[in-house]
């Protein structure tokens, strides 16, 4: 009944009708002052409630992409002629501050749910057998670029050591303080490698010397550079972007 | 239901009204955050000035992109499910012919255009609604192939793939921000309109 009532009074021309504007004017700046409220994002954003509720569909979006996420489906390869020239540079921090890892007394640690932990010198990892790609790094911010990236196969190395590939996250520390997660379908994926060589030459610093776990179905943050460890858990390792906000799954 | 001295029709189904503001509220969250995605690694040269982007910086506007566009998706599922088997589609949005809408646009810029009955739409208002709907398939197709080029990499072989997808993306953004844009300006020339999309009913027209 009391949509009646405001439908008469919008009918009639008395000072209801006044009224009836007013409020419709009310309503109108409400929604503007709504929409003004969302615009200013950064103040909505950081309310604790609303951080909550995004938090929760980026959670969402984790189970989400996982269902979607097939082990089978490739990410596409190109020929050598589509290669990106240069390669863009991108981390953290700028190109002059690039960790240079010292080759000679790097070992790469194992750590978790892992039956041999003995770590790996580069001699030792460079001896595995190599498989090449040349796919698409598709970065969060939107970029994209193509370049060729060379070494073992991530799934043959993980049967190698013994990981428990029940288990659900592998976390991987980086010589640049950096870090990130995975789960394990990726993991175990047949692109995803741990690579040594970037067109065809050792990785130079800057694109993460000694060794980049390249993840052709992952954004590129999700694709370590600098690895010093990896530990294979059953507890959220989370990572340097994805305590940030940064969607933690970001397949691709 | 109707009183007799009162001439009160009723315009829009509840299902329309409840999904028309629940997808305003979507498209401001989803065009407002994709701006500031956009920003982050811009395909024109230019900028959208932040002051008018919705999540502070790219986490942000990544997490209310792909938390908002559910809500997209959902309602329009509804909205477009409604509109077929109601048959609402069919009696309001067609026949529909190019000539029509050439005419229509044009009366309306010399601001003779008829919408005096409002249950009815004129073939300006049908083109523009069925050009939104379009833009709002084309957002999400194109939106998923960025969201998951790999995944979704047979989609992307119909746009261009994920650079191809990306320019569609933000070339149908612009497209329905400006018809949006016309909306708003209609409502505000034609007021009457606006309570009927809260309220469902309008006073025929004699």
């Amino acid at each position: 009944m009391k949509k009646r009532t405001m439908a008469t009074s919008l009918a009639a021309h008395s000072p209801k009708l006044i009224r009836s504007v007013e409020r419709r004017l009310f309503l109108r700046q409400g929604l503007s002052v709504g929409a003004l409220a969302m615009l200013s994002g950064c103040n909505l954003t950081d309310d604790e409630s609303v951080q909550q509720v995004l938090e929760g569909m980026s959670r969402w979006n984790d189970r989400a992409q996982a269902l979607i996420f097939s082990q089978t489906r490739l990410a596409p390869e190109f020929p050598e002629s589509a290669i990106t020239k240069p390669f863009p540079f991108n981390a953290f921090y700028t190109e002059a501050e690039v960790t240079v890892v010292d080759g000679k007394d790097y070992k790469l640690e194992l750590a978790g749910m892992i039956r041999d932990k003995k770590p790996w010198t580069l001699p030792e990892l460079y001896a595995l057998p190599q498989t090449s790609q040349i796919t698409r790094h598709i970065c969060v911010e939107g970029w994209s670029a193509i370049g060729k990236w060379s070494g073992v196969r991530f799934s043959d190395f993980l049967a190698r050591i013994g990981a428990d590939t029940t288990a659900k996250y592998i976390g991987f520390d980086c010589a640049d303080d950096y870090s990130t997660s995975i789960d394990m379908a990726t993991a175990l994926h047949p692109q995803t490698l741990l690579t040594f060589r970037f067109a065809d030459e050792i990785l130079p610093p800057k694109y993460g010397f000694p060794m980049k776990l390249r993840i052709p179905t992952k954004l590129g943050f999700k694709n370590p550079k600098h690895i010093v460890a990896m530990t294979v858990t059953n507890e959220y390792p989370g990572g340097y972007w994805e305590d940030q906000g940064y969607n933690w799954f970001s397949g691709s | 239901m109707e009183s007799s001295q009162t001439h009160w029709v009723s315009i829009h189904p509840l299902v329309v009204r409840i999904t028309h503001w629940v997808n305003a509220l979507a498209i401001l969250i989803m065009v407002t955050s994709g701006w500031r995605i956009y920003n982050a690694s811009p395909i024109f040269p230019f900028r959208i000035p932040n002051e008018i982007t919705l999540g502070g910086w790219l986490a942000g506007s990544l997490q209310w992109h792909f938390a908002a566009m559910w809500l997209l998706v959902a309602n329009g599922i509804v909205y477009v499910t409604y509109g077929i088997v109601s048959g609402h589609f069919r009696r309001k949005l067609f026949p529909l012919t190019p000539r029509a809408v050439w005419h229509d646009v044009r009366e309306a810029f010399r601001g003779k255009l008829a919408h005096e009955d409002l249950s009815m739409y004129n073939a300006a208002q049908r083109a523009a609604y069925l050009a939104i709907i379009f833009c709002l398939v084309v957002l999400v197709f194109t939106g998923l192939v960025i969201w998951k080029p790999v995944q979704f990499y047979a989609i992307g072989q119909f746009m261009g793939d994920y650079e191809g997808a990306r320019i569609l993306h933000f070339c149908a953004m612009a497209l329905m921000v400006f018809i949006v844009l016309v909306h708003i300006l209609m409502v505000i020339l034609v007021p009457r309109t606006f309570p009927t999309m809260i309220t469902g009913r309008a006073r025929r027209a004699s």
